[in-house]
Parts: C-alpha cells; structure tokens; sequence
C-alpha cells in the first residue's frame, strides 16, 4: 500500500507522467538558471573596479562586452520561454488526444459530493454511484464534468491534472491509470462551506473485476429477505430519506441527493467525510448538520427500533 | 460633543451590525423534527373548557435571508414548481398573485403543505421536517411581497412571470380568510 495520501509527483497514469515529465523539465531548467543568475550576481557583487577609474565613463573597453552579454542572456530567455511553450503545447495535446475511450463517466458536482454516472448506450445499463469512481486498469477512461450548483474541480493527482465543472459548459479530462490501486481526488475550487469534505475515490479495478463490480452495480437494489429489512425499506419509503434520494427497484426515484442503490459496497459516505460504518451511517443520518454543517441533509429523528431497522436494510444494499 | 457623536454612531453600527446579524445568519444545526411541536396549526376553532386565545404562530424564518434562500431550494428540489411553476401557476395555483384559496397567513400556508388540500395538493407530512417547511412558507410569501425586501430572494435564472421578489409590491390578500373549518363539514 502507499504511503502518501495523494501525490502528483508521483504519477500513476500517462496523462499524470506527461505533466510531471513538464514539471520536471520546468523546475531543473529554472534551478539551472537560477544558479546562472546568482552566479552572476556574485561576480559582479565581488569584482572590484580598478583604483581611479571614473564610473560613468561611457565607451570604456568593457562597454562592448557588457553589451553582448546582456543581449546573449535575454536571447537565451526568450530561448528557454519558447521551449517551455513548445513542451507545454506538446503536453496539453497529449493530454488531450483523441482516443478510443474504454469507459466513459459523466461526473456532475453538487454541493457537496460528485454524481457519477457510467454511460452505456442501453439506457438501463448506466450505472449510478456518488462519490467512488471505479476505473479498469491500464484503459482510457473519458470523464465528462459538469456542475448541478457553482464551479468545482475534479482533481485526482496521481491520474490527471484539474479541470474545472462549470455549470452548464461541459468539459472533458482523460485518466488512465497503470497498476491496480486507490487514488484519492478532491474538489480543488472553492464551492463553500464543505469545500474541504468534498473527496471521493478512483478505484482502479483488473478488467475483471472491473466487469463484475460494474454487473453488480447495473443490478437493481435487493429486495429484502427478512422482517427487519423489510421494515427498514418501508421506513426509507415513508420518512425524509425518500424526497431525495433515489434506491433502483424501490419508488424511490428522487435525484437530489445520491443515489443510494448499493450505498454498502462504497468505501466512505458523504464524499469522504467518514469511512462507512454502520455507527457512522446512523450518526449521518441523525445529525448530519453535526458532522458537515451547511450540507443538504436534514436531521432526522427516528425511534430506535426504526433507525436500527433502517440501517439494516441500508447495509443489505450492497 | 465629538465624543457624543462618536458615541452615537457607534451605537447606530452596532444597532445596524445587530439587524444585519439577524438577517444574514446561517443556522444550520437546526433542532431535528422531534423537538418541534408538530403542526401547531388546529383545524377546528372549537376547544375544550373556556375559550382562549390562541398562542400566535410565528415563522420562524421570515426574517432570514439564507432560509428563504434555502425555501426556495427546497421549493425547486422537491419539485413544488412541477405544479406551482416558479409561483407561476400551472397544474396548481399560481402563489405570485393575491388570492389565497386557502389562506395567506404562515400557519395556513403550513398546514397547506403538511396536511395537503383537496383537488391535488398532497400531504408532505413526515416527508418534509417542519424546519424546512417553514422555509418553504417564506419563500413562498416571498413571491407576492409579504416578506420585507431586504430579506426576498433576488431574481433567478428561471423564466419568471413577474418581478423578482425583491422588487414585488405587496399584493395583499383581497378578502378576508374563512376558516378553514367550513372547508370541512
């Protein structure tokens, strides 16, 4: 497992390797040149002028050469600058390039979590989830991006450079991601209150079992077996839960919040604000304003028997 | 007399800071549902024992910019504009105007919403916590000026049939409200 939580000095994919391959480039050709100018500095700072020489002298045996030095070092400049923009041209196409894309993602930013859905040209074939983003290794993935409320970035550093949702003008960033792993992202534009509880996951899978998480995403939720899930479904179907968000197969059909079909098989719940857990989940759902305030979630309050029922049949929704 | 007039301005900032205060704050951790009697709104004007007068209900919200903010959210979020249409009117009727089939006040606007009304306005009891529908009856006050303009939401960016609601003069209601009792023999 690494160590680090999320690194773009480490990349993980080619469109992050081509950025940092730009980095790289830039810094050593500025330290370079920076050791060129305090070299400078200091020579000129040390060097004593000969006794009795007049310092506004004009047209000494020096002039010339100060001259073509100076013309030399912004030639050289203008040099360096081109081929920054050249290499940085270079990158963007790159990164950019039209490819066969493996998978493609629509990924909508709300305040505060991310909406992501998988296109398929069978309609009941998308997959939505929030939040967690699973990828197959090693294959071009298209993100879509757009934005439900006011501008977010979707930043994954270890996979690809920002890119900002903007509402109403979609944008499009490419990820690829070369060995089996979990990448933290975050929104990296301030969007208010919970800007900084705004994460969420991609989970590069191997094909395989990229295919087999995305079958069982495309399922609807499962009906209940027992009693109590039973009656944890009918208390998600007659409380606050409903208005908002959406369980595949159940009348819950409300697309404010996310989308709540295999909620279980997720990592985190409120877009990486807390791994979930079953005590996270009940204290989510009781005082959500108590873990991040201003968010849309309301408090609820259930009787206990209810809350215990209802996170029963949450945690069948694997 | 420098220092008296220093000392009211003073005083007039802080009074001002105090109003602004009151109107700009953001309550977010708001008591959940089960502290909050639930409808404080009777149906029936007949009560057990002498007559008294009733406790006046007061919304909460109408003197909180974020909240008729967050109504107007809400209104939109569970879809009161399928009907309503951004107080347009459409399938339901239009909340811009000045007549009130059922009632201008807040406390009528209240039980529209939780106890629903005949001929399509359903019943959002248990699905909407009473913090929210407070919100939701001051925005839609907002619409036809009966919330101070300081506090009214600006315009959107929706088609909108009238002014803003900041901008709205007062539409009065034109007749006076019959008890709710009579809809109900």
């Amino acid at each position: 497992m690494r160590d680090w939580l999320q690194s773009a000095l480490r990349p993980a994919g080619p469109e992050a390797a081509s950025v940092h391959a730009l980095w790289e480039f830039m810094l050593w050709t500025s330290v370079v040149v920076f050791v060129l100018v305090l070299g400078a500095l200091a020579w000129g700072t040390l060097r004593r002028r000969p006794a009795g020489a007049d310092p506004l002298a004009e047209g000494g045996p020096g002039e010339r050469r100060m001259t073509g030095a100076v013309s030399t070092a912004v030639g050289a400049t203008v040099v360096v600058l081109f081929v920054f923009l050249v290499f940085d041209f270079s990158t963007g196409r790159a990164l950019t390039a039209r490819r066969e894309a493996a998978v493609r993602i629509e990924v909508t930013g709300h305040q505060w979590w991310w909406e992501v859905t998988y296109y398929d040209s069978i309609p009941n074939r998308r997959v939505t989830t929030a939040n967690e983003i699973h990828i197959p290794v090693g294959r071009p993935v298209l993100i879509r991006l757009n934005s439900q409320d006011v501008i977010h970035s979707f930043w994954a550093p270890d996979l690809n450079g920002k890119r900002d949702l903007i509402p109403g003008k979609e944008s499009s960033l490419w990820i690829q991601a070369d060995s089996p792993g979990v990448y933290h992202g975050q929104c990296a534009e301030f969007c208010g209150y919970q800007h900084a509880k705004m994460a969420f996951l991609v989970v590069a899978d191997r094909p395989a079992d990229f295919a087999r998480w995305y079958a069982s995403q495309a399922d609807t939720a499962r009906t209940p077996t027992d009693s109590l899930t039973a009656r944890g479904q009918e208390v998600f179907l007659s409380s606050p839960c409903v208005m908002c968000h959406a369980i595949q197969g159940t009348p819950a059909g409300a697309t404010m919040g996310p989308d709540l079909t295999h909620l279980a098989s997720r990592r985190y719940i409120a877009a990486g604000s807390l791994p979930n857990t079953r005590g996270n989940l009940a204290g989510w759902i009781l005082d959500a304003q108590g873990i991040k305030p201003g968010a849309h979630m309301p408090p609820n309050s259930l009787t206990p028997a209810d809350l215990q029922a209802l996170l029963a049949y949450l945690g069948t929704l694997k | 007399m420098m220092g008296r007039k220093l000392r009211g301005a003073v005083a007039l900032a802080a009074a001002l800071a105090a109003l602004g205060c009151q109107r700009e704050t953001r309550r977010f951790r708001e008591s959940p549902p089960a502290a909050t009697s639930e409808t404080a709104v009777s149906m029936s004007e007949l009560v057990p024992g002498p007559k008294t007068r009733d406790l006046p209900i007061r919304n909460p919200y109408e003197r909180n910019a974020y909240a008729v903010s967050e109504g107007e959210r809400l209104f939109n979020a569970y879809n009161c504009s399928g009907c309503h249409s951004h107080g347009g009117g459409g399938i339901g009727p239009a909340l811009m105007d000045d007549q009130w089939i059922y009632g201008s006040d807040p406390e009528n606007i209240f039980s529209t919403i939780v106890e629903g009304r005949p001929n399509g306005m359903p019943t959002f009891r248990g699905k909407i916590p009473n913090y929210q529908v407070w919100q939701i009856v001051a925005y839609v006050r907002s619409l036809s000026g009966l919330l101070p303009k300081d506090i009214a939401p600006a315009r959107d960016d929706h088609m909108v049939a009238g002014p803003e609601p900041q901008r709205t003069e007062p539409l009065r209601p034109k007749h006076a409200f019959t008890p709710a009792a009579a809809e109900h023999p």
